[in-house]
């Protein structure tokens, strides 16, 4: 834990030359950001369509109206599934990145070759991956929110199971703003936790690839047991 | 001149060092020598920084180095260049920005003077058009000197180089012998190499420590290394009955 800190200390330490921690930033913004893409919004299409399907099995023949499922779906997908799940999904994707990344180049001795020429690599290495992750996610998450509705309304209105005007009206129903802030705040709190757990899991790998691969495994690990513990905590102080 | 005094080191009780006192000095090739589990490795860590010795000071000309705070590490560290064992380039960049990375961190110079430097640099250590050449699109030999130049783009008054000749064949060896001795000698520059190749010991050692069982055993020249009745160091210099018929053709016994 207080290495935890110390190293989190070097990182945000004032950048040696801003321009390489800027490029560097963008470079890891693209490879988060467009290279998560895909995968965010084929689990957020499934995330929505299996919601949607399962509240009209569940609300079938109550009295509770067939509108519910869109706004159910919406505020699912806003206040837990999006910032959650996809930062769960992330912390394996991203997370494992990250550690394998600066574990390999602690093995091949780059990150002591950057240390002997006077740079700080813990700020130059980490800092730009946090930054980027704060930034990049966030989006992500806001990507994940609208294919999550896009898919309950894809897995519900087609198959007959509630009508177009019935989902839309759900979808604008009881819309609370302060959930989108709950969600934005998950995201940035999730992304720091999966991009500093796993760059501090990786910068100090010691020995060969058996070391390496448990670093990348504890990345993910301890990102996601993170995650659901201050999915929790946020929680209970924004809307307990 | 870098000055070590009594350099101890242990990990979890067990000595690797044991009060090594040595001076490497300016503008020669200073070797440090010794059997695999000698202790040389964990030595040039702690010349570098990058370990911490348990008691002992290494001194950077009339600087306490391994007393330095973080900030003032790194301004003696951009003196500072070192040649990897495993050349450590790094594999996302070119050949170019591998040895531009040093001048794009620590120096406001325009583009053009840095790829000037650049080429300087790769014109010194025999390499041309190879700029946009990827790390793993070279041989070993290249990646060496590519190396090499990265380590001394920032024109340093330390060079540093970690089995410099590991995993290259006699010849190639030789010549990466030869280019770090000359830019040595050129530069004036205080050169410290790590290595058990016998070839470079007899063509480079301008000062030579032996290291044994964590201890300095012997320190000489290249030409002292032949007289030495020291049996730790013919022992290890001359490990083969090749060599041992060698040296003592060369003696005349």
């Amino acid at each position: 834990m207080g290495r935890y800190w110390l190293l989190m200390r070097s990182v945000f330490a004032r950048p040696q030359r801003w321009s390489m921690y800027l490029r560097e930033t963008v470079r890891q913004m693209s490879d988060i950001g467009i290279g998560s893409l895909m995968i965010v919004a084929l689990i957020s299409i499934f995330m929505g369509a299996v919601a949607a399907i399962q509240f009209a099995y569940q609300l079938d023949g109550t009295l509770v109206p067939l509108y519910y499922i869109g706004y159910i779906v919406r505020d699912l997908a806003i206040i837990e599934s999006a910032p959650t799940v996809t930062c769960l999904v992330l912390a394996g994707k991203i997370g494992s990145n990250i550690a394998a990344e600066l574990g390999g180049m602690r093995q091949k001795e780059h990150i002591d070759a950057m240390e002997i020429m006077g740079v700080n690599t813990a700020s130059f290495l980490i800092m730009p991956k946090i930054v980027a992750g704060v930034v990049m996610i966030p989006l992500l998450v806001t990507v994940s929110a609208f294919v999550a509705i896009i898919g309950g309304y894809a897995a519900t209105v087609p198959t007959g199971h509630l009508t177009n005007m019935d989902y839309l009206r759900g979808v604008r129903a009881f819309f609370i703003p302060y959930n989108v802030f709950v969600m934005y705040v998950k995201a940035t709190a999730f992304a720091y936790i999966l991009t500093s757990i796993s760059a501090f899991q990786g910068y100090y790998v010691q020995g060969g690839s058996i070391e390496l691969g448990r670093a990348s495994t504890n990345a993910v690990v301890f990102s996601n047991i993170l995650i659901l513990l201050f999915d929790y905590l946020i929680a209970v102080v924004l809307t307990g | 001149m870098i000055r070590i005094e009594n350099v101890t080191k242990s990990f979890d009780g067990v000595a690797v060092l044991k009060g090594i006192s040595h001076t490497f000095e300016e503008g020669i090739t200073n070797l440090i020598i010794g059997k695999s589990g000698a202790g040389k490795t964990v030595l040039l860590k702690i010349l570098v920084g990058l370990m911490e010795p348990t008691t002992g000071s290494v001194w950077y000309d009339d600087v306490e180095f391994n007393k330095l705070g973080k900030q003032e590490l790194r301004k003696v560290r951009m003196q500072i260049g070192m040649l990897f064992q495993g050349s450590a380039l790094f594999d996302s960049m070119t050949v170019e920005e591998n040895i531009r990375f040093p001048l794009d961190m620590f120096t406001d110079w325009s583009l053009k003077k840095k790829r000037e430097r650049v080429n300087d640099c790769l014109k010194r250590v025999n390499l041309e058009n190879v700029n946009d050449k990827y790390p793993s699109e070279t041989s070993g030999g290249m990646q060496k000197r590519v190396g090499i130049a990265r380590a001394i783009v920032l024109k340093p008054k330390y060079l540093f180089c970690d089995e410099p000749n590991s995993g290259l064949d006699p010849r190639t060896a030789l010549l990466i012998d030869e280019l770090i001795q000359s830019i040595t000698y050129e530069n004036k520059m205080t050169t410290v190499i790590n290595t058990h190749d016998m070839n470079s010991v007899m063509e480079t050692g301008d000062n030579i420590a032996l290291l044994h069982m964590g201890e300095l055993v012997w320190s000489g020249n290249k030409s002292e290394v032949l007289e030495s009745d020291n049996d730790t160091l013919q022992d290890f210099i001359f490990a083969s009955p090749f060599l041992q018929r060698l040296r003592k053709k060369a003696l005349g016994k």
